[in-house]
């Protein structure tokens, strides 16, 4: 008898847990406040690795040094067009792993992904010596569209202009949009079965009588999201595990939720695919493990490890251009930490610490991309190891839930680098950035592009003057931008439909809610240059040097100007001023299935990019210097430390630029304090200091210059040498030389 | 009320307690070989501020100053050269709560009655001063600063009569102050004091010699080197610094 309960009790998957809401609807919000335990303690519960993490980590370095030295790839697939269920299980070694499942059939095997463009996937083959199939190529130039060709096929000739000249770049005209998080704990909590399900009903209650192209589309759509979720079962079977049922426990919650996103990831080679939020769930399942007397904290911590390392090992074919614009090899698979309930409770979990205790269990790394939502609430012991373990990895980046709550509230997580979105009910089409730096040059020069020497803008009266007048300036910038927030959207309007239509993300909204909350997210990039530029126009005196064409190619400035990034409101005002108009701009144009604008100021590291395609500009600026990273100041211009610097950024006004505001902030260990434990409280503090001030995001390295210069020589010291750029981490030693001195060049904060 | 100023720190975290918003001020009467500031010596340079325009910006950083136990720190320069802004501005920062850090080597301190009397006001909205003291012996502190110490060790005695809360700080540079019968010396007379709350050994470094050679000024100490982390140590161990 006594048995027979106990089975009973194993069987069922929501044993002990409470709340009634989530599980007539599907509402993982609802469970996890119902049952998370909140840790206030400190991290002195942690548990190092066990040997099977040892080993497996052994092994996942041996392969990155194989990796490293045959250029960047291990193995590609060149034959087989990547699906949920198109290959059999891949191992790292099966008898260790707790956690299993790789894209392919063999991890650092790359999958062949052409839905995008097929060019693109062919170049990545070429650029590592790989070629695709003949076969595959000619299905899909001769039978099957991508989404590449599709966007081509309607793009008019000014979107080409622009995007040639670079005023609009990093488009995802070629590659995965991304930015798109699927709830991949609805797997675990639910099963599979249970959201085909719910999605079926769906389905029935989706345009029953006129059939307007929205309904026709968003019927297929769900079509194809339960096919989806079919396979996703057939996948995960393939591994030996039947998940249509709800995961029993925190082993099964673990396997259940990686299979769902391991699904994402065969299906898409999206710019950013991002995780989540899924620590402090998973914690739920971990206590009660921990109460049942089945788990150890040793294996709990086990599961994690392995469970982040499969999320290191997510790997996509790109082209070496690609990396170029972001640095290294991101995919951002960002995980989203910590935060405060709308109730007041923090969502911190021991799972919160076991998650950022994987940095010193495996060491360093960029991924996942480790993003703590901060609150000045948060418990201080948190708080505390946080901190302690920036200034050890230099692997964390910091948001600001007080900032963020009230727009996106308690269960939102963090798509890409700044993104917010409420999980499973929004998601984003991803739009790049506009160059704000150029559009600035368009208007002194009647839209002519600098560089290219080509009318790209419309033909507008350029400005004539020997000296540049601020107020003529400042009205021809707002015709400028006027006119790039109506093609930035339209453009922004043909890629979606075609992404949509030839490379539409089945498994990631099967894991969203049907009618779901989109938005257009639009993004600045040069804002620095424009504040700065035009701070220098209406303080200094600005000089025009026109070359033959009547084209200015440089400027003079005579005297000095208030420039972005030393707390100085004249400056200041100006940036905030230019995210203000741009939005509003934005915003008079119709979107794409109705999508609500946003916009960021964020660059990701096409910071590099954009300089390289932009000419000297009015703050002194040379030709092809890098701008500085997101909502940064330019390098070397904030002369009033650190808190200055933070104070202008957190200025911008975040409702404004609601996809999110990022900040790179690097200093030197000994400016933060003279021993650890000041430095710890320090940086607690500028943490609190930024979030009370409504800042929105902050990375932070903590390390020497020295550090970098000594990697640049030897990178074979420094394998794991992490360092935050914009919004997301990379392996130093896998930047290109340009970007290692653009890092190196940036603000170090030093004074002391 | 204007100060001459030299320039602002938003994020000093080595003077003082926490995070301090450093106000450097302008001009000095030493003439430290190993001054690392050497651009802040001439009186009377430097940009005019108002009171009003630093309590302005300053309060800008009130949620990190706060959230780190900081406060505002007073360094140069000589501070107390400007001693009626200084009380002026400690002043205002004590009625909004803020903690004031003077950090001082006592170079123009005097007995004179109106220097005293101002100067019994100032302590009136001081926290916490940070007390450099050079060297200990006459003869070369002279020759490092080129002014006698007489007065600054009298500096520091009227502070300790007075209890006004004081961090000793000692800049060790091999060869000029490392000696240990000097640091000896020195000890004993700290250990007079009863007002001493830390001793902090601050290692001679060479970020500033590149501001000498701007000046147009030859640098001193030209080929010393920074003291070796065990000479810091011992240094350490004899003054019973942190």
């Amino acid at each position: 008898m006594e048995q027979m309960v106990m089975e009973k009790a194993t069987m069922d998957p929501w044993r002990g847990f409470k709340g009634q809401k989530w599980k007539k609807e599907i509402d993982v919000r609802d469970f996890i406040l119902n049952n998370v335990s909140v840790y206030y303690g400190d991290e002195s519960f942690l548990e190092g690795p066990t040997e099977a993490t040892k080993k497996l980590w052994e092994q996942v370095m041996e392969l990155s040094k194989l990796e490293r030295e045959k250029g960047g790839v291990l193995n590609m697939d060149t034959e087989i067009v990547s699906t949920i269920t198109s290959h059999g299980p891949g191992y790292l070694n099966k008898e260790l792993e707790k956690i299993v499942g790789f894209q392919t059939d063999e991890p650092f095997k790359r999958a062949l992904m052409p839905f995008g463009g097929i060019r693109m996937a062919e170049q990545a083959c070429e650029a590592y010596g790989y070629k695709v199939s003949d076969e595959i190529k000619k299905i899909f130039t001769e039978y099957r569209k991508t989404h590449n060709q599709g966007v081509f096929d309607v793009y008019t000739d000014e979107m080409r202009a622009a995007r040639k000249a670079g005023i609009i770049t990093g488009l995802p005209d070629a590659y995965g949009r991304g930015r798109i998080i699927g709830d991949y704990r609805r797997v675990a909590l639910y099963g599979v079965d249970r959201l085909i399900e719910e999605k079926k009903k769906d389905f029935k209650n989706t345009g029953a009588r006129t059939m307007t192209e929205d309904i026709i589309r968003l019927r297929e759509e769900i079509s194809e999201q339960i096919r989806a979720l079919n396979e996703l079962k057939q996948m995960a079977m393939s591994y030996g595990y039947d998940i249509s049922q709800p995961a029993r426990n925190a082993h099964e919650a673990f396997q259940w939720l990686y299979f769902a996103y391991l699904a994402a990831i065969k299906e898409q080679n999206g710019a950013a695919m991002s995780l989540g939020r899924v620590s402090t769930f998973l914690d739920i399942y971990i206590e009660r493990d921990l109460q049942e007397g089945t788990l150890t904290e040793k294996e709990a911590q086990e599961l994690v490890d392995h469970f982040v390392m499969k999320l290191r090992l997510v790997k996509f074919a790109r082209t070496p251009e690609y990396n170029e614009l972001f640095s290294g090899d991101p995919t951002w698979v960002t995980e989203a930490i910590g935060g405060i309930a709308i109730d007041g409770r923090p969502l911190v979990t021991k799972n919160s610490f076991r998650f950022l205790h994987t940095l010193d269990n495996l060491g360093p790394a960029p991924e996942p991309n480790l993003t703590v939502l901060w609150s000045t609430k948060l418990p201080e012991a948190f708080k505390k190891y946080c901190a302690k373990m920036s200034i050890k990895t230099s692997s964390i980046q910091y948001e600001n839930d007080d900032l963020m709550r009230p727009e996106f509230g308690d269960d939102y997580g963090i798509a890409c680098c700044v993104s917010a979105m409420r999980i499973g009910k929004q998601m984003q089409f991803f739009g790049a950035r506009a160059n704000l730096a150029k559009a600035l040059l368009y208007a002194i020069n009647g839209g002519v592009d600098e560089k290219l020497k080509i009318q790209v803008g419309p033909e507008f009266a350029p400005i004539t003057s020997e000296y540049l007048d601020y107020d003529e300036v400042m009205r021809k910038f707002d015709n400028v931008l006027e006119w790039l927030a109506e093609l930035y959207i339209n453009t922004l309007n043909v890629i979606h439909y075609m992404h949509d239509k030839y490379c539409y993300e089945r498994i990631e909204m099967a894991l969203h809610d049907t009618n779901v909350m989109r938005t257009m997210a639009t993004g600045i990039a040069g804002l620095s240059v424009v504040a700065d530029s035009l701070s220098a126009i209406k303080y200094a005196k600005v000089k025009a040097i026109r070359d033959e064409n009547g084209i200015a190619v440089d400027f003079e400035v005579e005297g000095d100007f208030p420039k972005y990034g030393n707390n100085d409101d004249r400056v200041d005002s100006i940036a905030v001023d230019i995210v203000e108009r741009f939005m509003t701009k934005l915003r008079k144009h119709k979107t794409y299935r109705d999508a609500k604008h946003t916009t960021s100021i964020l660059t990701i590291t096409s910071n590099v990019v954009y300089g390289k395609k932009t000419g000297n500009t009015p703050d002194g600026r040379r030709a092809g210097e890098p701008f500085a990273p997101g909502a940064n100041p330019m390098h070397g211009r904030d002369t009033k430390g650190a808190l200055a610097s933070l104070s202008s950024v957190a200025k911008l006004p975040y409702e404004y630029a609601l996809d999110g505001i990022s900040n790179t902030f690097s200093i030197v260990p000994k400016a933060l304090g003279k021993d650890d434990e000041s430095r710890v409280r320090n940086l607690v503090a500028i943490l609190d200091g930024y979030a009370e001030k409504r800042g929105h995001h902050l990375n932070v390295n903590v390390f020497n210059r020295e550090t970098l210069l000594d990697a640049m020589e030897h990178p074979e010291k420094y394998p794991q040498l992490t360092i935050r750029v914009s919004g997301y981490a990379v392996n130093f030693i896998k930047l290109t030389r340009e970007q290692q001195i653009d890092v190196i060049n940036r603000t170090f904060h030093e004074s002391m | 009320m204007k100060g001459f100023i030299h320039s602002i720190e938003s994020c000093g975290t080595v003077d003082g307690p926490g995070i301090r918003y450093v106000v450097f001020t302008q001009g000095c009467l030493l003439r430290c070989q190993y001054c690392h500031n050497a651009d802040t010596w001439e009186i009377g340079k430097g940009k005019e501020m108002t009171v009003d325009e630093i309590i302005a910006d300053l309060q800008t950083y009130l949620p990190f100053i706060k959230a780190s136990g900081g406060g505002i720190t007073i360094s140069g320069g000589e501070p107390l050269l400007q001693i009626d802004f200084l009380i002026e501005l400690f002043k205002r920062c004590k009625e909004l709560g803020i903690h004031t850090t003077i950090d001082s080597s006592g170079g123009c301190y005097t007995e004179e009655e109106t220097f005293q009397r101002k100067l019994d006001e100032l302590l009136k909205y001081t926290d916490l001063i940070l007390l450099d003291l050079k060297h200990i012996d006459e003869k070369k502190h002279r020759k490092l600063t080129g002014k006698t110490n007489q007065h600054i060790l009298k500096f520091a005695q009227l502070l300790s009569e007075k209890g006004v809360p004081v961090w000793i700080r000692h800049v060790l540079v091999p060869t000029v102050t490392d000696d240990e019968e000097d640091l000896r010396r020195l000890a004993d007379f700290i250990r007079t004091l009863k007002n001493v709350e830390k001793i902090e050994i601050l290692p001679y470094h060479k970020l500033g010699v590149y501001k000498w050679k701007e000046l147009g000024l030859t640098y001193p100490l030209e080929g010393i080197e920074p003291p070796t982390e065990e000479t810091v140590r011992k240094a350490r161990a004899i003054l019973g610094a942190v």
